[in-house]
């Protein structure tokens, strides 16, 4: 139905009929019915406290399909409302809010203060600011609390009004300037309300008759503001209270039951709709006045871009026409829309009269507006043959242009789609075109699945191509989290469901389903899920949780992250006794060596206890050789390496007789700096007992006697001892360890003893190139030869 | 300033820049002027990220190096605490927190975990009563820097030790979350070949994070083509053998150490006409090392002989460009040398740095050398290098493996630097496959008896890695190893190399062989090899989203990631580097490590001191 005023066109969609089934109408109720085409909640009689007979609560679908439906036995209600996230607060009179989902399962509760139970809510609100979903109250003793965000709850007192008994004639909760207020009337006084102060207010060019203001109402951008007084004039302004839009008299002195903004955004001509038991009316603010007589008890529910009427016997949408649907529907319209819609009705029809209205677009050079213009209508229809309609003519003149770009086409069509689907009765979400723009697919996705829809939901996001961890892994993980907590099937039988339908989804974490399962109380089932986790680190809190300690660490050691290994033992050490905790980690060799490096740093008796218990004697070892070292005393029990242990200890024994006698400073030493130092001291005899005491090899000795001789230069001892015996490490050392001395006479004596094969480099050692030459030339060697010249001073000096 | 991570085939400068953004954001994170306080193990790896200046510029005042007790005076607003995770740093770090409250002073405390933040560390500062003086703890994800155009390191000193000894394999969970910001950057690596437990312990870890981050598909089209990766301990035997290319010789002498060489000055000294001698600098000498010095990109792979050759070369080439200025007529012509003059005289100087440092290696290496002044002492130097490799040229070339060797008992006897004589043990016993009891007992007893008897946990641990080992089978099957993969060349080509033995001059590196034959002919050929080194090998696909199949362009080269397991040497990334240079091998390498290791290096990092551990 298009309905004309001055210069605006108001549209009024029957959405639904709606399903339900009320006997009594929507009287005496209390109605919540949530914006973007959400759900409904009834409280039949509120006010009904016997126990005999029982407030009936109901829940529906926007199209009136009953979701829950269970007797109040609660407390009474004041009021109630819907969070953005499909959940229905059920505010009582004591200041108790109650949660529930949408199928009527109690979730939680909390208290609006503890001083409510004494004072008793008179109203409340229940507000969306961009904090999520708020709850503010009026109390008996006319104070005001608020609370922005009831999933993070902060419950705020706001300062008194002063003079205010009682409830205010009437009051709004606002959103501005980041801050939530209360805006509220005391007979003729405003006042504004923030966290700090009450501030008298007044609406400019408000007529100074009036007494009282009796309903006030806010948009739903909280931009505009609607006061309804009681001499029957509709002030409109700016929240702000800067600026005035109009005033309009209604000549209807007695309070609406419901005042809503009625605006889409970015519309130049705002309307407010005014509601009384048997009318309805929409006031723009051209001072124009449009009346709809209604039959039954009405609710209206104010969205984005309009106003929906719920009675009990059918939905409808009030909303100004889109200014493009104005331009193409408007009688005898010119606009390329229009004319291209008419073009294309005329082609259908294989008429001529097709290429005229084309060649007429064309000619202005509008054919893509009309295009765009098409599109952008279907888009705002409800109705489907209508949208059909207008793609047709969209897609029709898209042909005529070369390079006009398909994407708003194609994405109308898209997500018309989508819109018409879940408009369904069956599915009962009567979002516009703006709606859905304005929530997102990720919101819509939710709430199909708050619910149940998992099919549509899956579907929709597959068509719309929806990337799989904002798509079809967050249905299937709600789809996941619900089927565990079904009870009437077994572990077994809903662990393979799960799997079945989720497999290796990406993005569905298992630990949060297994989570969701743990919390319902089945362990078994929690712990068959966790199997199915990919991410190992996810498994271990929850096992934790569930004392499943064992399997927590063998998860921790499968990620490979050390350091959540660390954190499990850390805590089965505090949790087990000392035995079972070792035998834990004797079957986790990964994290054994872990807990050993630990102990290592931070508790070395520990470390011995576990060496002990696994009867690693190596190890033991070690740490005893580590432990004497560190406090000078040597043990005896290092089996492993029993006999350089016994010599160790020989040895210590030795130093420390020597050390007392002779004060030589041994203790410590290696054997072979014992006997460099006793060879240095000139203690010959004590060295010689040594190297034999130890079975030190020949050759080490005497090349350690050697060095020892030289470096004391004692020239005589040295010749002595190279005739002692026939050397072991041959005489080219004795050549060297004088060259080392610079003393090339000694050293000469030792050359002719060297054998053949090393004449050469004895030669050369001590700077007698002849002799290595003739060496050489003895020994044929090309290459001996060839290092004798190339160690040969160039020719000519240099 | 870090121009030469892009000019590779892979940009690498990606990886740093993204390292970079993400330490300014952590810095802008707590505002107002900072104190840095590091964990000092932490300057180094992050001198390869970010310079002072970044951190000045971030309102970064005042640096100090974490220790015990009051922290020392800063008038700043923050003090960011820049450690790794470990539970004896924050003991530390509660004592200077506890010391600041006690003067009350109104500062905000930060903590940044590097490379990852630990629950085990929060809780230890929890129980020392401080978590909650913390206003920011957050991690800082630095597992793989970008080392050169074609290198990446963790730099993580104790990754092998950790991995192969102590059994904590919290480094290769490390290498496995790098490897997966690695290809969050540059791409799924469509193949995944690997040989050893590690690797397959990595791969099984980058598998299940994959499966984890499913659902965020990556659509970067793929750098590389294939990730190898290998256990160190598969090749045992390459670290142990002296490096002989040029950047090997460095390393083996001097240690390069973050990239940097600290030298001995004196062949430094600027030689001015008129003060010979006088004032000879005291102070090492510290350089930079990598591929943006020219020069030093041209020779750093170079088998060590045929280094004087390019030297000369180059020697020529700038002294002609300088006399290009006499040629200059023209205005033009004078305004153009000057504009190259600054080139010019960088690349002068670069080359007489290295014409320096050749000089420094070649009294040590080479037997070609002869000064009569100082004849003695300098050929008994470079008499033990040579000496040194001809034993370990013997053991790889498979001769007198099963006895004691004389050279290591002289060297004993000698009391040569243990280290050395533990390398060439162990290579002794890898190239036999194991040493016979007698001859391990007799080497043991010659080294506790030497050097001391607290060398036996040393002994201990190497033998737990497998660098020594009795002989367990009688069977070695060293030389088959050798044989089929070829591991010896007899006619290695220094100065023209036509094969990869040219970097330790005859022999060719295991590992390399291994990568070689993966790209072509491919593993099969080898199984049999393949299953005589440790651990076991694999091959696994990643699956790419559709699109991101690479059409392969005619001749187009494929890159392979290496990523060495505990450990890879200079000489190892030379060869890799000749490979990929070589121009019918169709293939590019990237190589990543836990760390750039010589044999020195490494044996050091398996060594037990006792003392060192008492508190």
């Amino acid at each position: 139905v298009h309905c004309h005023t001055a210069d605006q066109y108001t549209l009024k969609t029957e959405l639904y009929e709606m399903c339900w089934n009320l006997r009594d109408g929507l009287r005496d109720c209390l109605v919540a019915a949530a914006p973007y085409g959400g759900p409904i909640a009834l409280l039949r009689e509120p006010h009904r406290r016997s126990p005999s007979s029982r407030p009936q609560l109901e829940i529906y679908s926007a199209s009136g399909n009953s979701l829950a439906s269970f007797p109040w036995k609660s407390g009474p209600v004041v009021q109630l409302g819907w969070t953005v996230n499909d959940e229905l607060l059920c505010i009582q009179e004591d200041g108790t809010v109650l949660i529930y989902d949408l199928f009527g399962s109690f979730k939680r509760h909390f208290s609006m203060g503890q001083e409510v139970v004494q004072s008793q809510v008179l109203e409340a609100k229940v507000f969306h600011s961009p904090y999520g979903t708020g709850v503010a109250i009026v109390t008996g003793s006319s104070r005001f609390t608020l609370a922005t965000n009831i999933d993070d709850l902060k419950l705020r007192r706001l300062p008194e009004v002063p003079g205010l008994q009682g409830a205010p004639s009437c009051w709004a909760v606002l959103t501005q300037d980041r801050q939530t207020k209360v805006l509220l009337a005391n007979g003729a006084d405003l006042f504004i309300l923030d966290n700090t102060s009450c501030t008298a207010v007044s609406p400019p060019g408000l007529s100074p008759q009036v007494s009282s203001i009796v309903h006030m109402s806010v948009s739903f951008s909280y931009k505009y503001l609607a006061l309804f007084t009681d001499t029957g004039h509709l002030w409109t302004g700016s929240a702000h209270l800067q600026d005035k839009l109009s005033e309009v008299d209604t000549k209807i002195r007695n309070p609406p039951k419901q005042m809503v903004w009625c605006r889409r955004p970015k519309s130049q001509q705002p309307s407010v709709v005014l509601m009384w038991d048997r009318l309805l009316l929409v006031a723009g603010v051209c001072n124009d006045i449009i009346q709809f007589p209604v039959e039954e008890q009405c609710v209206c529910v104010g969205e984005l871009d309009g106003v929906r009427v719920v009675s009990s016997s059918r939905q409808e949408l009030l909303q100004e026409v889109p200014l493009v649907c104005q331009e193409i529907f408007k009688i005898a319209s010119m606009a390329p829309g229009a004319l291209l819609l008419e073009a294309h009705r005329e082609y259908e029809k294989c008429s001529q009269k097709a290429d005229e209205y084309l060649r007429e677009i064309k000619e202005q050079s509008m054919l893509g507006e009309a295009v765009r213009q098409c599109v952008e209508a279907a888009g705002h229809e409800y109705d489907i043959q209508t949208q059909k309609t207008l793609l047709r003519a969209a897609s029709f003149g898209k042909c005529f242009l070369t390079d006009f770009s398909p994407d708003s086409f194609v994405a109308t069509c898209r997500e018309l789609r989508v819109l018409n689907a879940v408009r369904e009765a069956g599915v009962g979400l009567p979002l516009t075109h703006s709606q859905f723009k304005q929530m997102t697919v990720q919101v819509l996705i939710d709430r199909l699945v708050y619910r149940q829809f998992y099919p549509l939901a899956i579907e929709i996001c597959r068509y719309l191509k929806t990337p799989d961890y904002q798509g079809v892994s967050r249905v299937l993980k709600h789809w996941a989290s619900c089927k565990v907590q079904q009870k009437d099937l077994s572990d077994e039988a809903i662990a393979r469901a799960v799997c079945l339908k989720v497999g290796d989804s990406a993005g569905v974490s298992y630990s949060h389903i297994a989570a969701k399962a743990y919390e319902c109380g089945r362990t078994e089932l929690a712990i068959k899920l966790l199997d199915y986790e990919a991410r190992s680190g996810e498994q271990v809190p929850l096992l934790l949780k569930m004392k499943r300690s064992q399997l927590a660490l063998s998860k921790a050691v499968e990620s490979g992250d050390t350091d959540l290994v660390y954190t499990v033992v850390t805590y089965l050490k505090n949790e087990m006794n000392r035995g079972d905790f070792f035998m834990t980690l004797r079957n986790q060799p990964v994290a054994l060596s872990l807990y050993r490096q630990f102990c290592k740093l931070q508790e070395q008796d520990t470390l011995k206890d576990l060496y002990n218990q696994d009867d690693d004697h190596q190890e033991l070892a070690n740490y005893y050789v580590t432990a004497s070292y560190r406090e000078k005393v040597h043990s005896k029990y290092c089996t492993v390496y029993y006999t350089a242990t016994e010599d160790e200890m020989r040895l210590l024994r030795f130093q420390r007789k020597l050390d007392d006698e002779k004060g030589a400073g041994l203790l410590g030493l290696s054997l072979q700096a014992t006997m460099e130092a006793l060879l240095a001291l000139g203690l010959h005899k004590q060295a010689e007992q040594l190297y034999r005491d130890f079975r030190v090899p020949d050759k080490r000795y005497w090349w350690l006697k050697l060095k020892s001789l030289a470096e004391k230069e004692e020239w005589e001892e040295l010749e002595k001892f190279s005739k002692s015996k026939k050397s072991p490490i041959g005489y080219l050392p004795f050549v060297e360890v004088c060259m080392k001395r610079h003393n090339k006479h000694e050293a000469k004596k030792y050359v002719s003893k060297v054998p053949p094969e090393q004449k050469v480099k004895a030669h050369l050692a001590v700077g007698d190139l002849e002799g290595a030459a003739d060496a050489a030339i003895e020994r044929r060697s090309e290459a001996e030869m060839g290092r004798c010249l190339l160690v040969a001073p160039p020719p000519t000096g240099c | 300033m870090a121009a030469h991570l892009s000019y590779g085939r892979v940009n690498l400068n990606i990886l740093r820049e993204a390292a970079r953004k993400e330490l300014r954001e952590f810095l802008d994170k707590c505002a107002g002027s900072k104190a840095i306080v590091w964990d000092e193990y932490l300057t180094g790896p992050f001198g390869l990220i970010a310079q002072y200046s970044l951190l000045k510029e971030h309102e970064v005042e005042k640096m100090f190096t974490l220790k015990g007790g009051r922290l020392p005076a800063a008038d700043v607003k923050n003090i960011i605490f820049f450690v790794r995770p470990r539970l004896e740093l924050m003991d530390i770090i509660a004592e200077n927190v506890f010391s600041e409250d006690k003067m009350h002073s109104p500062r905000d405390f930060h903590i940044l975990f590097v490379p990852r933040r630990s629950m085990l560390c929060e809780q230890r500062l929890k129980e020392q009563g401080v978590l909650g003086s913390f206003t920011n703890i957050d991690e800082y994800i630095l597992d793989l820097i970008p080392y050169d155009g074609d290198l990446l390191s963790m730099e993580s000193e104790s990754a092998f030790r950790e991995c192969y000894l102590e059994n904590d394999q919290t480094s290769l969970y490390h290498t496995a979350k790098g490897l997966m910001t690695l290809q969050a950057l540059y791409g799924t690596i469509p193949q995944i070949y690997g040989k050893g437990e590690c690797a397959r312990h990595v791969a099984n870890m980058m598998l299940r994070m994959k499966r984890e981050f499913a659902g965020s598909q990556n659509q970067i089209l793929p750098v590389f083509d294939t990730l190898l990766l290998l256990d160190r301990n598969v090749d045992l035997l390459t670290p142990l053998a002296t490096q002989l290319t040029y950047e090997g010789l460095i390393d083996e002498i001097y240690g390069i150490t973050n990239g940097y060489v600290k030298l001995p000055p004196e062949k430094f000294a600027q030689k001015k006409q008129g003060e010979t001698g006088k004032d000879l600098p005291t102070e090492p000498k510290k350089l930079q090392l990598n591929s943006a010095e020219e020069l030093y990109a041209e020779i750093r792979d170079k088998n060590f002989n045929a280094v004087g050759a390019a030297l000369s070369k180059k020697a020529k080439i700038i002294s002609a460009a300088f006399e290009e200025r006499h040629n200059a007529k023209t205005v033009g012509e004078i305004k153009q040398f000057v504009s190259q003059l600054p080139h010019m005289q960088a690349a002068r100087s670069s080359l007489a740095n290295h014409t320096s440092i050749a000089e420094l290696i070649k009294d040590i290496t080479s037997l070609l050398y002869y000064n009569k002044t100082s004849c003695n002492s300098l050929v008994s130097a470079s008499e033990a290098f040579f000496d040194n490799l001809t034993v370990e040229q013997e053991f790889m070339t498979g001769v007198d493996t099963d006895k004691v060797n004389t050279y290591i008992e002289d060297c004993i006897a000698q009391k040569d630097p243990l280290i050395k004589i533990l390398r060439l043990v162990c290579m002794q016993s890898v190239c036999n496959n194991g040493l016979k009891q007698k001859v391990l007992d007799y080497y043991k007893r010659e080294i506790l008896q030497t050097y001391g008897y607290e060398h036996m946990l040393t002994l201990n641990n190497l033998e737990k890695t497998g660098l020594l080992k009795p002989q367990t089978s009688s069977r070695n099957n060293y030389p088959t190893i050798r044989k089929t993969l070829k591991l010896w060349m007899e006619d290695a080509n220094e100065q023209n190399p036509n094969d990869i033995s040219y970097v330790y001059s005859g022999y060719a590196p295991l590992s390399i062989r291994l990568t070689q034959v993966l790209a072509r002919p491919g593993w099969r050929s080898i199984e049999e090899v393949l299953k005589m080194l440790p651990g076991p090998h694999f091959e696994e696909r990643q699956q790419l989203p559709a699109g991101l199949h690479k059409k392969r362009q005619q001749g187009e080269n494929r890159t392979t990631l290496v990523f060495f397991l505990g450990g890879v040497t200079y000489a190892e990334i030379a060869a890799l580097r000749f490979l990929s240079q070589m121009e019918d091998s169709g293939m590019e390498y990237i190589i990543a490590t836990t760390k750039l290791i010589n044999g020195t290096s490494w044996i050091k990092s398996l060594m037990d001191r006792p003392e060192s551990q008492s508190p």
